[in-house]
């Protein structure tokens, strides 16, 4: 794509899009940081992550303020149009994935010490990893236009799912096998939802990515396996 | 003399009520000015009861179009037209053709607000009274204020009918033309940056208008603002160094469009 004509239009579009990508980089960042904190019980750390969010709410005002000045003053059309409104979108989205980072760190007091064991700090450790994966490369292929590597990535969402479920059972049977461990594993499932739900965010992105990019809409029918529904009626009878 | 032809009939009775029927169709339209070519060999229909916007950067050859539709090209000397333009399914340039009636069915609006040198009634009256559609006084008047209501000017100059028209304000001047369009019962109405010479609130009374207008008639609209073209028109084609880049949707045109050249156009990037 040229540039334009009036090339400070050029230079806004570029500070949006550089917001995006600091943006995406935050969240990967107190993505990882929460997990850290959490299965290292790292109080300090997860302090860090509940004022990055600070961080992450006034880069979103600001990206918010200069869209809206833009589309005030461009009026701007066709990609243009797509790209600027879909950057509204996704800091959004990037921001509620800051949100749910820190709620993350904010559980890691109530966690506490107590042992967690191996096996399920090595689960969620997985799910973490699935989950920043898919938002770093959501937006690296946002940032470098890379419209064909987003279906995929999107479809991917469904290993996060299925992780999730896997946790929700796992947790189920600590509680089961003693009630101690109730208060602890009910924030880690929180946390496991969580991440679940960055996972969705990190979608959504994709999705609006694509059509910043494309101009077509991905077909809303996405494979999505949430078992925990079924899981749950299934145990608790 | 009766234009439609049984073609024409046939065509009518055959469109879908979902697809608008075709009111023009330029096919294969080529102009040149004294040898010099203009357009290159233009495909492009005009559904009935839509707006059509004509976009693209200067000298693309959108106006000259616009201006083949009701053979005003005639007029410009070494102005030489190919292809075929039908309204109706039939040839406008058929030699057959008589070319008043054929610009009372399909009018013009000009750029610049062009209202005769005459009150704001006999501006009006003057294309219904050359044609003969009044049979007495009060037909006449009947017309004249039925125009003006159309326009949107009715309840602005109804007590100063007999004032010059060329005292009004520059968007009521433009109203007053596009009255003295419609006096005459057009089918299409041709308009050639109708709003450039207007302030915000005179082009959003004309935008206005052209939406109400759209009711009756089939509108084509040549534009050098993005901004208007998407708010007024439904279908855009968007003219390039005298060849028809693109064709479809407003609301497809201005979000995604298909060729690179409109994309740029649109969003600022040319030249």
């Amino acid at each position: 794509m040229g540039e334009h004509t009036v090339t400070s239009f050029d230079d806004e579009l570029e500070i949006i899009d550089t917001l995006i990508r600091e943006m995406g980089d935050l969240s990967g960042s107190m993505l990882g940081d929460a997990t850290r904190a959490l299965l290292q019980s790292d109080n300090a750390l997860a302090q860090r992550v509940i004022s990055d969010d600070a961080i992450m709410d006034a880069k979103q005002r600001d990206l918010d303020e200069k869209a809206i000045t833009l589309i005030a003053r461009r009026q701007p059309m066709a990609q243009d149009l797509r790209s600027v409104v879909g950057a509204i979108r996704m800091a959004a989205d990037l921001e509620r994935v800051g949100d749910l980072a820190k709620n993350i760190a904010k559980r890691v007091g109530a966690v506490g010490q107590r042992v967690t064991p191996r096996s399920l700090s090595h689960s969620i450790e997985t799910m973490a990893d699935l989950v920043n994966a898919q938002v770093s490369a959501v937006v690296e292929n946002y940032v470098s236009r890379n419209a064909d590597a987003l279906p995929p990535l999107r479809a991917a969402d469904e290993k996060i799912d299925i992780q999730y479920t896997a946790i929700f059972r796992e947790l189920l049977t600590y509680m089961m096998e003693d009630p101690r461990n109730i208060t602890a594993c009910t924030h880690l499932l929180f946390c496991a939802k969580n991440l679940e739900r960055i996972g969705d965010h990190a979608t959504n992105i994709a999705e609006n990515a694509y059509y910043v990019m494309t101009g077509d809409q991905l077909p809303l029918q996405r494979p999505k396996m949430d078992e925990t529904a079924i899981t749950g009626t299934g145990t608790s009878g | 003399m009766n234009m439609l032809t049984d073609a024409a009939v046939e065509q009518k009775l055959h469109s879908t009520s979902n697809e608008a029927a075709i009111k023009m169709r330029g096919k294969d339209v080529t102009v040149h000015y004294n040898g010099k070519q203009a357009l290159f060999g233009v495909n492009l229909d005009v559904p009935e009861q839509q707006v059509t916007a004509l976009i693209g950067p200067s000298g693309c050859g959108k106006s000259t179009f616009l201006r083949s539709l009701n053979r005003m090209n005639d007029t410009i000397e070494g102005c030489r037209v190919g292809g075929e333009i039908t309204l109706d399914g039939d040839d406008v340039y058929d030699p057959r053709i008589d070319v008043v009636e054929l610009r009372a069915r399909v009018g013009m609006v000009f750029q610049k607000p062009n209202p005769f040198p005459k009150s704001i009634y006999e501006n009006v009256a003057y294309g219904p009274r050359i044609h003969g559609i009044a049979r007495n006084k009060s037909e006449l008047d009947q017309i004249v204020e039925s125009s003006l209501e159309k326009a949107a000017l009715w309840s602005e100059v109804k007590d100063r009918l007999n004032e010059p028209g060329t005292g009004l304000s520059g968007g009521q001047q433009q109203r007053l033309c596009i009255a003295r369009a419609i006096a005459v019962s057009p089918e299409v109405i041709l308009m050639d940056e109708p709003c450039s010479a207007l302030d915000p609130i005179a082009t959003a009374k004309v935008e206005e208008l052209i939406d109400e207008l759209r009711e009756n008639y089939t509108i084509v609209i040549v534009t050098h603002s993005m901004q208007q073209a998407a708010r007024v028109s439904q279908r855009t084609a968007m003219f390039h160094l005298g060849y028809l880049v693109e064709e479809g949707a407003t609301d497809k045109m201005f979000t995604n469009p298909d060729d690179k050249r409109t994309q740029d156009y649109i969003t600022g990037r040319f030249g």
